[in-house]
């Protein structure tokens, strides 16, 4: 099957007055439709800018320098604003980690949804309410049909993101970028959220990807996870096999690095240093100064190897563990 | 063992101010509608010397409060808080702290530190107004507690913004340090960390834990983090502790549906087979604190709800040894 979503060298640079920050350098992957791609990196590791970049939301003084994002064909980088415009919202959507940043606190619900549907297509104001019902009900927001009329700050912060990921539904979009939308909630809601949006993505057939720091959230949605590092892409993979065994030394650190996975009370496997400053990365593996494996060939960039479902960018992958 | 800090039956309670038309209202005798929020209902909580208790559950269900209690930043409504037997604040009419026993860490190193005064002189402040420290001495005192969290000495004379999250956070648990307390709050500590960065700085605590012998109340929405740190946790919801026990026994077995329902909803990274563990959603959403549900406050989510829930109050009962439940159904048949 071919991808609905072809990223192919996808580079974005900010130009400020410190330089240049490198924010996304070559990032390619694929999406089929219906899939769930997870994305994860720490803060300034360039995937907020990479689900940006998909959707053209980059300003100056950032840019796309290079690379190539095609849905379902057809060429994104390049594209005029008008014809942007018409992409976004209707083929694909993004949601957000906080809802607020996308709703307007004074207009109802009722009216930022017609006003969305509007915007791609003629509806009566009958069949653009009767749809917003549909869209709160899909994500189960109980009486939907009076709560349309509330305003966003009649919903606790759990029922506005779900309002966000309606509106991101009311045109069927083939692809959703979701940034960290559930990092801002209790877990208990996240839990709903993350429930829900497993089973919209299996009904309405919609693909994602799901941003986040959590490798937790991101590997209960994805059913393949790429792990991002100053900028790149440093491992991919099916998320069972990467989380089973990482090849590359910053997701294995990431993956020891949690509580949940240590016995309580026992020091944590920290990855030592801090993550690096995107003007001045180091030479080579930007990884390089933090890990534990690197030799001199790892002041050379490392090419992103494949090997069948699963690439990594590595002078010395760690070695597969045995299938238990 | 005598406990370090003793919190009894501590209520606290936020009203907003009432407008001067309201109080004319009021005074002419209408009912004004009250929006008091119930941060806490009668919570009661000992930590002994040297144990590091969490303290866990969603936003709005107190543990912040309860935290800036037993620091002495909040007067408490009713009931009181003592470190060592000594009240944390003291006065009536606008109690003030006066301990130095007990300090606080914050959740966010970007607003916790003066971003004016270099970071040394955030440190040597309290020591030296406490006579902790002579000036002349601070210097070295500062140097001294910068290399326990392990920063560079030198870093005394830089300012907040040189530094990145995880050695903001080192500077204010430092700062914390320096005033040689008994107890350390940490409301969320490392919730605004880095995966990479988190682990550091937990590593940190339990360092400093091991070589100091530090009391700690640890507060975090995260239930990884607390189980890694604690002796005991306890579990709020809606203003009351739930359930409280040994850290492990919490986790292995939970005691209140709430604390299940909590476990159950955190996606974990177990592999069973080629398949991610699932985790389980709780129904419902967390009810207001402005106008709390009767009886047991978890009632309406509850999947083993009974009538006597939604009238009577369960009190915190030992189900088993040294492990509390305020649940009235608990412990539960498997």
């Amino acid at each position: 099957m071919s991808a609905l979503l072809e990223v192919r060298d996808l580079t974005t640079h900010f130009i400020t007055r410190a330089g240049t920050v490198k924010a996304v350098e070559s990032v390619s992957f694929d999406l089929a439709a219906g899939d769930v791609v997870g994305l994860v990196g720490e803060s300034g590791s360039g995937k907020s800018v990479t689900g940006l970049s998909i959707l053209g939301l980059i300003d100056p003084p950032g840019r796309i320098v290079a690379g190539s994002v095609r849905l379902a064909g057809q060429e994104l980088v390049g594209l005029d604003r008008e014809s942007l415009r018409t992409l976004r919202g209707r083929r694909v959507a993004m949601v957000f980690q906080d809802p607020m940043s996308m709703l307007n606190p004074v207009l109802t619900i009722a009216t930022q949804m017609r006003l969305a549907l509007e915007a791609h297509e003629r509806v009566s104001k009958e069949a653009a309410r009767a749809r917003s019902i549909e869209a709160l009900t899909a994500v189960r927001i109980p009486d939907a049909a009076q709560r349309l009329d509330a305003y966003p700050h009649q919903f606790s912060g759990g029922m506005r993101q779900r309002v966000a990921i309606a509106i991101a539904l009311l045109h069927r979009p083939a692809l959703i970028v979701c940034d960290e939308p559930t990092t801002a909630l209790d877990v208990s809601i996240q839990a709903q959220i993350l429930t829900e949006m497993r089973s919209l993505v299996r009904d309405l057939g919609t693909a994602l990807i799901w941003i986040s720091h959590d490798l937790a959230t991101v590997s209960s949605l994805a059913s393949r996870i790429l792990v991002m590092y100053a900028g790149r892409i440093i491992e991919e993979g099916p998320t069972a096999a990467v989380l089973r065994s990482p090849r590359h030394p910053y997701s294995r650190g990431l993956l020891q690095s949690l509580p949940s996975r240590a016995e309580p009370g026992r020091d944590l496997a920290q990855i030592p240093g801090s993550t690096p400053s995107l003007l001045k990365l180091a030479e080579g593996c930007a990884f390089r100064p933090r890990c534990g494996e690197a030799t001199d060939i790892c002041h050379e960039m490392p090419a992103l190897e494949r090997h069948g479902a699963r690439a990594y960018r590595c002078h010395h992958p760690l070695a597969t563990e045995a299938r238990s | 063992m005598s406990a370090l800090v003793e919190v009894e039956e501590v209520s606290k309670l936020f009203a907003p101010r009432l407008t001067f038309g309201e109080k004319i209202a009021a005074r002419l005798g209408s009912a004004i509608e009250t929006r008091t929020v119930h941060a806490l209902d009668r919570v009661s909580l000992t930590i002994a010397p040297g144990e590091v208790v969490g303290l866990v559950g969603e936003s709005g269900c107190g543990k912040s409060t309860l935290g800036r209690v037993i620091a002495g930043i909040l007067p408490p409504t009713s009931g009181s808080a003592r470190i060592a037997g000594e009240p944390v604040m003291v006065g009536n009419r606008r109690p003030v702290k006066r301990t130095t026993r007990v300090q606080m860490v914050f959740q966010d190193p970007f607003a916790s530190l003066d971003p004016r005064k270099r970071v040394g002189r955030t440190i040597a402040e309290g020591p030296v107004a406490h006579k902790l420290v002579s000036r002349a001495g601070a210097a070295a005192y500062v140097a001294r507690w910068l290399e326990a969290v392990g920063l560079d000495p030198d870093f005394a004379n830089r300012f907040p913004h040189q530094f990145s999250g995880g050695q903001r956070q080192r500077i204010a648990i430092a700062r914390a340090l320096a005033m040689q307390p008994d107890v350390i709050v940490c409301d969320e500590p490392v919730a605004s960390l880095d995966v990479s960065i988190q682990a550091q700085i937990i590593n940190l605590f339990l360092k400093l834990r091991r070589e100091l012998g530090l009391t700690m109340l640890f507060i975090s929405h995260d239930l990884g983090v607390v189980r890694h740190v604690s002796d005991r946790i306890a579990i709020m919801y809606l203003g009351r502790i739930v359930e409280i026990g040994d850290a492990r026994r919490a986790y292995t077995n939970p005691l209140h549906p709430y604390t299940r329902a909590l476990l159950d909803s955190v996606p974990k990274l177990v592999l069973e087979g080629d398949e991610i563990v699932s985790f389980k959603a709780i129904s419902g959403e967390l009810p207001s604190a402005l106008s709390p549900p009767s009886g047991c406050h978890f009632h309406l989510r509850c999947p083993h709800v009974v009538d006597r829930c939604r009238h009577e109050i369960p009190s915190l009962r030992e189900i088993e040894a040294a492990h509390w439940a305020a649940c009235h159904l608990a412990p539960f048949a498997e």
